[in-house]
């Protein structure tokens, strides 16, 4: 076996392949907004991910939240609630109002960028 | 500056973290079963990066301090640099030492398993980037002719320095402001990093084995070459099964698809030599590594069916974001990783001072079989508490009334967590002390090639 061709081989496909996933595979979503910025540094500091998930990525102590915003069972007034208090197993973070805006500007953002989400959960079986 | 020396310090660095995170790892599961539990002075949000940050470490410490260990031995020549060694195990420390510090004081940069902060990441960069020299200058020039386990190590080394770097793009605002292309990239970035471990411990395993066995045409087979080959392909473009739900170009989930199929062929591989090894297990009995590697065997084998049902877009889309998906991460890092790490480091103990550590032989045998039990017990815990979410969320049920349908599975793989942090503290602490008191032996040089 030619061990170096093929190793070169893999790695320029790798290289290539990263280019393509670094531009034209991920062009599907509209950059942030300034807020929206502002919500997601809020929800890395906090390290939010610990428990929650988005898009899968994250831990399971606390709900998923890809589309918590247009949840009809929870919705903008359930995720301000758990912001403001903290829940059963979440602590209170002390968020003040404007932190709390930044915040579901981000989640928004999340929800509207979760096409594939939405049309995954319509195609589950009822 | 002798290299088995500091090779013995990444070791006892890296059973130490150990030690810590498995201890992190049971607390975490009693925040899960007493939602009260250290709520406010030790939160989830530290327990569970702290947890994965230290057992991590004991993958990269234990892998790295192999490498040093064997490679004088392997090149046919001493070490390029013991002392810039020495200086890589010394920023490796004092990095963990920093890392761990700055989770319990909250400074997180909120990356799914990298959470420390980002101006950490140059510093571990910089510091890997002395193995990379001493395992470079070290070799022969002659690469292309090394054995299957040289290549393994080169490759794990290199991608984690990719994999490392690609995961910290985010600080770029083009990754940042695009949350497709932002957790694309960290997918991607993670996987591989993955990728990069597995093939230290995998290069690490098979170098061992060839010791044990004495047969050297283990690392020159074709064979051997083309599972490499087939493993570093996976390690660069089998992350996107993690990404079905991302909205990227369907082209990623297509690849990954493709790739992730390809594994049917590493169990095809283990099926086939399935009786040999088990032959070689009994032929062995009474050698501690080859029954670890023989317990890795074993959980390749499970995580690879498990891997293969969820890379299935249609039983993905179920699974994904589930307990499964744990359960597929434990059974990698404790039954593949920890199960062969510790067969290595137990080959180097024997190497290192044999009458000590035969010493604590009995405590070994004992480890071994409430290890792999345990983790059955836990493995199975996650899979029906991943089972029970996806049919909690499919039925739309309340995550509150969820997550007390999970209790009942929660208290049993926390309590599996509690035996396999007891069946590892019998050979975690046993090692230490071999490693701690045979730290100055230069020991005699084994040269293979």
């Amino acid at each position: 076996m030619k061990r170096v061709p093929v190793f070169l081989t893999l790695i320029i496909i790798y290289i290539v392949y990263s280019g393509w996933v670094y531009t034209a595979g991920t062009s599907t979503a509209a950059a942030m907004n300034e807020k929206e910025t502002a919500g997601k540094e809020l929800f890395e500091v906090h390290n939010c991910e610990s428990c929650h998930q988005l898009f899968g990525l994250g831990g399971y102590l606390g709900p998923e939240l890809t589309t918590i915003i247009s949840d009809r069972n929870r919705g903008p007034f359930y995720a301000t609630a758990l912001l403001k208090t903290g829940g059963g197993r979440m602590p209170d973070f002390h968020f003040n109002d404007a932190e709390i805006e930044a915040l579901l500007a981000y989640l928004g953002y999340v929800d509207r960028c979760a096409t594939t989400y939405k049309t995954a959960s319509a195609n589950r079986l009822p | 500056m002798n290299h088995k020396r500091t090779a013995s310090l990444f070791l006892i660095t890296g059973l130490t973290t150990m030690v810590l995170g498995l201890m992190f790892g049971v607390l975490g599961g009693f925040q899960y079963i007493l939602p009260d539990f250290l709520k406010e002075p030790l939160t989830f949000q530290k327990t569970r990066p702290l947890h994965v940050y230290l057992v991590i470490s004991f993958i990269f410490s234990s892998a790295v301090g192999c490498v040093y260990y064997f490679l004088p031995g392997v090149a046919g020549r001493k070490l390029y640099s013991p002392w810039l060694a020495f200086v890589h195990w010394l920023c490796h420390s004092l990095i963990i030492a920093v890392v761990i510090t700055g989770f319990f004081c909250g400074h997180f940069s909120g990356r799914e398993y990298l959470e420390f902060p980002p101006a950490m990441a140059l510093v571990i960069l910089g510091s890997w980037s002395l193995l990379i020299v001493n395992f470079f200058k070290t070799m022969p020039i002659s690469f292309h002719r090394q054995p299957v386990y040289v290549w393994s190590w080169a490759t794990g080394i290199i991608f984690f320095f990719i994999t490392v770097t690609e995961a910290h793009l985010w600080v770029l605002p083009y990754f940042h402001n695009n949350i497709i292309r932002d957790l694309t990239v960290q997918w991607k970035a993670l996987g591989s990093m993955v990728g990069s471990w597995n093939m230290l411990v995998y290069g690490t395993t098979i170098y061992v084995m060839e010791r044990i066995t004495n047969d050297k045409t283990v690392g020159q087979s074709k064979t051997a070459f083309f599972f490499y080959f087939l493993s570093l392909t996976n390690l660069m473009f089998n992350w996107g099964h993690h990404t079905y739900i991302v909205p990227a170009s369907p082209v990623v989930k297509e690849v990954s698809y493709i790739i992730s199929m390809t594994e049917l062929l590493f169990i095809g591989k283990i099926i086939y030599t399935w009786r040999q090894t088990y032959i070689a297990a009994r032929l062995n009995y009474h050698l501690l590594p080859y029954r670890f590697f023989t317990a890795g065997d074993f959980w390749v084998f499970l995580n690879l069916i498990l891997a293969i049902i969820i890379s299935v877009p249609a039983v993905n889309l179920y699974t994904h974001g589930t307990h499964i998906t744990v359960a597929h991460a434990m059974g990698t890092t404790i039954g593949i990783n920890t199960n062969l790490l510790l067969g290595c480091l137990l080959f180097v103990a024997f190497d290192r001072a044999p009458e000590f550590a035969a010493r604590y032989k009995k405590y070994f045998m004992v480890s071994i079989s409430l290890l792999n039990i345990s983790l059955l017990v836990f493995w199975a815990a996650l899979l029906i508490c991943g089972v029970i979410k996806s049919n909690d969320a499919l039925n739309s049920v309340p995550f509150a009334t969820m997550m007390m349908h999970l209790q009942p599975w929660f208290v049993m793989f926390t309590a599996a967590g509690v035996c396999i942090m007891i069946s590892l503290f019998l050979i975690l602490f046993p090692l230490i002390s071999i490693f701690f008191q045979s730290r100055n032996i230069a020991g005699k040089e084994i040269f293979v090639s």
